[in-house]
């Protein structure tokens, strides 16, 4: 074993290998920050070239790839609070607040150094435990899957911020989105409305960027300002790089978490982040900053979402069975190098297993020397104001959006979850719990019916999922101790528009619920079990919300409308309805002109009236949008989506 | 439809484009494709195994292809294979200069007359079939030592790991029954690799998987006395006649194990849908395929590059870790193995079609 990481090193530094590795890091850390684009793209990216490449370079790079984008999607996640992945979403929770105080360098630097020692500590676990793994992994039946599902769920207590009922609404209808497509115990539609769109659940890149994305894009536009209030970028770096040290436990607690959770295949690892989050904010004891700006809130799911990665190869290498989605595509790119996955490898080419290892380890460092070498000029972004910035971060989301599975119905979907993330973020609906419940629906549904069909109703009595069970019996507990309690005067939380609106939107969502119990009605009983259960909490909880403010008026806990502040502080502003139209316009002039010269028009437009640029800067900045779109998809081999004009006409590229 | 398009090349991080049309095809005996870009559609996600084994042989189309073009691959995922299906046949082009690659996953859809497919299968033009097999083993728990003893599985219930009633994973619930197992389906597996894993947890009895799989994840199970390998699908030969899998030489095909059990061969309507979900789904698992108007000299230069490729040494060398040990059907062969791989009598379909009804309650007539 000795033997075989030793000559595996040797084999790594010599020839161009390392080159290789370099290249797959450079390309992973674009990847990374460019929002919207994760691991699966990127290793997609890199299929056509693996081909022929000896396996030893082929691996450097692919892995390279694969350990740095988890590094690289802080950029976005703490500067715009735009997810620059799927595994980025908890970062934003506490990132983007730090970034808003001004202290976006001391969160990159944190996130940056935790993403090192979490990186690393994955490749430590894995050169070891790739070794004796086996029973680990197979310990994860479905019974144990569906409780560690569970136990997910139950970070929901943590994360609803103020209030707890609108945490679960929110959960209940997360879960209800992850519901849509087929049933796994039947195969029926559930919720498609007869969209061919619809018969897949919905990729999980549309859900995180319309969430998190377009609300946080409307809003920072909204207020006419920079991202950053005080232009100092700070002395942060040293300060990051001293909370990495004085949270060096959470660090390592949160690695190991992130390890094991990466290595059990089943969940995907874009929990991991949720969990780490959750986990933290379970056991510190000052809990008041979460979501504020809390510098551990960054710390704990970056170090997690990193060590994943090394996590993730366990069941990759092992049993062939990838462990996210960039190990999925990874492992097409072993077969095609002539690299068969599984037991075999361990016995026969170890010293492939620790290429892998060793290149994990390298990019780790690298990668994250990298990022911290770029983030000053990067990190600039947020003083520009912002108004400038929206029409890219729009191109951008919707771009990577379509990326999903190029089809218009990724477009559509993100608008129409980013409108309902809108009024979320309006009437203080957290966002979080609708994620964690989206993500984790597929995989609780499956494997409760798998366990049911497996062991009978005795699957709770084994001894692992009673482990589990006690494990979230406590996260419940501290989620029901921890209530966020916050001191607003009435005035601060309803807004001009009076307490209606909040309790339209309530309804609203409970009307959401009861249309998916009707349109669920006469399925199997197993295909409506999930979204059903999942649309009666939705109902109940928003009804007791609607109900709750209606009683109780001012004086409930739930009140809630950010706009209230809003007016209080800004004379004038356009209100949030205004800002949808303009993204749905550049939707409609998609649908009619192609994304290429709909974007050049959103941009002129929206520069000239929104920004007031003068024409000069107007012109220049979109070519300069258009023309990295176009470079974007000239070099990765995107497709950029149609219009009626491209159907009715052939046009040259970029424009057909 | 003509229609203009860029060529986007890239090879190493080089990128070079330039503008095509795309006309009329070219006249007879002049194929060429140079200079032109060479879309595949694989209606199956990077990584997958439709999508490995078109990215296996795209170096091999690009060297041996008249004027050697570029060839990508477009994937495009979602509807269990019907939107990248639909998508190629609404874009489609004469001029052999986008195919689709197509899996047992796309066909049996379109063989059980899924209300979702709009695509007319029978009338593409297929040059290209490669096959997969398949091989069932079991748990030594069962007490079983080999094929001769799956008669004492007989009216045993066992429950077997599905991706769905209309996946892939039908014809083995429907083969296994026949053998009077009384099988309980277990379904939301997201691939054959999970029926592995719940199989190696011991949360399953019996499974099968395909040849990769098996030679690389269940032989080692073997060799440590944890599974015990009973038959495979078999294969088919080249006048259509089916042989013992040659990758599994030491097992019997299905066939031979269902006329022990029972003491005579299948036949009748049991045999004609075993027959041809067994060569979509394996036999003639992937194919490539042109649109229905694309002329002969054309898809004889496609028949032709891909002999040249198959011949190739290094395709030889190679090929075993992706293609496992089978011969490809090219060119008629191919084509032949298509017309077996969508065709399925009408009352064999109704057959199934109820079975599907009555056993899991699906409807696939609107």
């Amino acid at each position: 074993m000795i033997e075989a990481l030793i000559s595996a090193f040797v084999g790594i530094l010599s020839g161009g290998h390392l080159l290789y590795l370099l290249m797959g890091i450079l390309l992973g850390i674009a990847v990374g920050i460019f929002p919207g684009l994760g691991g699966t793209a990127g290793m997609s990216l890199l299929l056509p070239f693996v081909y022929g490449m000896d396996p030893v370079s082929a691996l450097a790079m692919m892995v390279g790839l694969l350990a740095v984008i988890s590094t690289a999607d802080t950029f976005t996640s703490v500067m715009m609070g735009v997810p620059g992945s799927a595994g980025a979403q908890a970062t934003v929770v506490d990132g983007f607040p730090l970034a808003k105080k001004g202290q976006a360098a001391r969160a990159l630097s944190a996130a940056f150094s935790a993403s090192l020692i979490g990186g690393l500590v994955g490749a430590i676990v894995l050169s070891g435990f790739v070794v004796i793994a086996r029973p680990i992994v197979l310990a994860f039946g479905s019974a144990e899957l569906f409780m560690l599902a569970m136990l997910g769920l139950s970070m929901v207590g943590v994360l609803s911020g103020t209030s707890m009922a609108k945490g679960m609404a929110g959960c209940g209808l997360g879960l209800l989105i992850g519901a849509l497509g087929p049933a796994p115990a039947t195969g029926e539609y559930r919720l498609n409305f007869g969209l061919d769109y619809l018969m897949d659940s919905l990729p999980i890149v549309v859900v995180a960027l319309g969430i998190f994305a377009v609300p946080e894009i409307v809003d920072l536009v909204r207020k006419k300002e920079a991202i950053a209030r005080t232009t100092a970028l700070g002395h942060g770096w040293l300060q990051g790089l001293k909370d990495t040290l004085r949270y060096r436990w959470i660090v390592l607690r949160c690695s190991g978490l992130g390890c094991l959770i990466g290595a059990i295949p089943g969940l995907g690892g874009s929990v991991v982040d949720w969990i780490a989050y959750g986990h933290i904010v379970q056991t510190s004891r000052d809990r008041e900053n979460f979501g504020k700006g809390d510098i551990r809130g960054v710390i704990a799911p970056e170090s997690a979402n990193n060590a994943k990665e090394g996590g993730a190869l366990v069941p990759t290498l092992l049993f062939g069975i990838p462990g996210s989605g960039g190990t999925a595509v990874f492992l097409g790119g072993l077969i095609l190098i002539g690299v068969q996955p599984g037991i075999r490898m361990i016995e026969t080419q170890l010293d492939l297993v620790y290429t892998v290892i060793w290149s994990l380890a390298l990019a780790n460092i690298i990668g994250a020397g990298i990022c911290v070498l770029i983030a000053r000029p990067v990190a600039k972004i947020t003083e520009i104001r912002y108004v400038y910035l929206a029409p890219f971060m729009i191109m951008i989301i919707f771009f990577a959006a379509f990326q999903s599975t190029r089809l218009w119905g990724d477009m559509m979907t993100m608008f129409a979850l980013g409108v309902l993330a809108t009024y979320m973020k309006r009437f203080g609906w957290p966002r979080p719990p609708l994620l964690i419940g989206y993500v984790l629906s597929g995989g609780a549904e499956t494997y409760l019916y798998q366990a049911v069909q497996f062991y009978g109703w005795n699957w709770s009595e084994r001894p692992l999922a009673i482990v589990m069970a006690v494990l979230i019996a406590v996260s419940v507990y501290f989620g029901l101790k921890f209530q966020r309690q916050e001191a607003r005067a009435a005035r601060d939380r309803i807004a001009s528009s009076g307490i209606a609106p909040q309790i339209a939107f309530a309804l609203l969502i409970a009307a959401v619920g009861l249309y998916a119990i009707y349109d669920t009605w006469y399925i199997n009983m197993l295909g409506r079990v999930m979204p059903q259960g999942a649309a009666v909490a939705t109902v109940v909880f928003s009804c007791v919300i609607a109900l709750g403010l209606a009683l109780k008026g001012s004086d409930s806990r739930i009140v809630y409308d950010e706009e209230a502040v809003f007016e209080r502080r800004q004379e004038t502003a356009a209100s949030l309805e205004h800002y949808l139209l303009w993204i749905a316009g550049l939707l409609i002039g998609t649908a009619i002109f192609g994304f290429v010269v709909a974007v050049t028009g959103f941009f002129l437009l929206f520069l000239r009236i929104k920004a007031q640029a003068p024409w000069p800067r107007v012109l220049l900045l979109t070519a300069c949008a258009v023309g990295f779109l176009a470079a974007m998809s000239w070099l990765l081999v995107l497709y950029f989506p149609t219009g009626i004009l491209q159907r009715t006409f052939a046009l040259p590229w970029p424009l057909g | 439809m003509q229609r203009r398009e860029i060529l986007r090349f890239c090879a190493g991080s080089a990128a070079a484009g330039m503008l095509v049309w795309a006309s009329l095809p070219t006249p007879a005996g002049a194929v060429d494709f140079s200079g032109k870009r060479i879309e595949i559609i694989v209606p199956a996600s990077e990584g997958g195994g439709t999508d490995v084994w078109v990215r296996f042989w795209q170096p091999y189309m690009q060297k041996y292809l008249p004027g050697n073009p570029t060839v990508v691959v477009r994937n495009m995922p979602g509807g269990g294979q019907t939107i990248g299906a639909h998508w190629f046949m609404d874009n489609m082009k004469t001029d052999g200069t986008n195919a689709i690659a197509t899996t047992g996953s796309t066909q049996f859809p379109y063989l059980l007359g899924d209300p979702r497919v709009r695509y007319e299968y029978k009338e593409w033009k297929a040059v290209l079939a490669t096959p997969v097999g398949g091989a069932t083993y079991a748990s030594p728990e069962l007490g079983l030592k080999s094929a001769a003893d799956v008669k004492t599985l007989q009216g045993k219930t066992l429950q077997y790991g599905s991706q769905g009633p209309t996946s892939l994973d039908l014809l083995p619930v429907y083969a296994y029954e026949l053998l009077g197992i009384d099988i309980k389906p277990i379904f939301g597996m997201k691939g054959r690799a999970d029926g592995r894993l719940a199989f190696e947890r011991g949360e399953l009895k019996i499974d099968y998987q395909t040849t990769p799989g098996f030679l690389r994840n269940v032989t080692p199970l073997v060799e440590a006395g944890k599974a015990v390998p009973l038959f495979s699908w078999g294969m088919l030969d080249e006048n259509g006649g089916m042989i013992r899998d040659p990758a599994f030489p030491d097992l019997p095909h299905y066939l031979a194990v269902y006329e022990q059990v029972h003491g005579k061969p299948l036949s009748g309507i049991d045999l004609d849908v075993y027959m041809a979900f067994f060569t979509a789904g394996f036999a003639a698992q992937k194919l490539l395929n042109f649109d229905k108007d694309t002329p002969p000299e054309i898809l004889d230069a496609w028949t032709d590059a891909l002999r040249k490729a198959q011949a190739d040494p290094e395709f030889q060398a190679k090929k075993t870790v992706a293609l496992g040990p089978y011969s490809q059907a090219i060119g008629a062969n191919a084509e032949k193995m298509k017309v077996i791989a969508t065709t399925l009598a009408p009352e064999a379909r109704d057959h199934v079609q109820k079975w599907l009804k009555d056993r899991f309650d699906v409807t696939l007539k609107k």
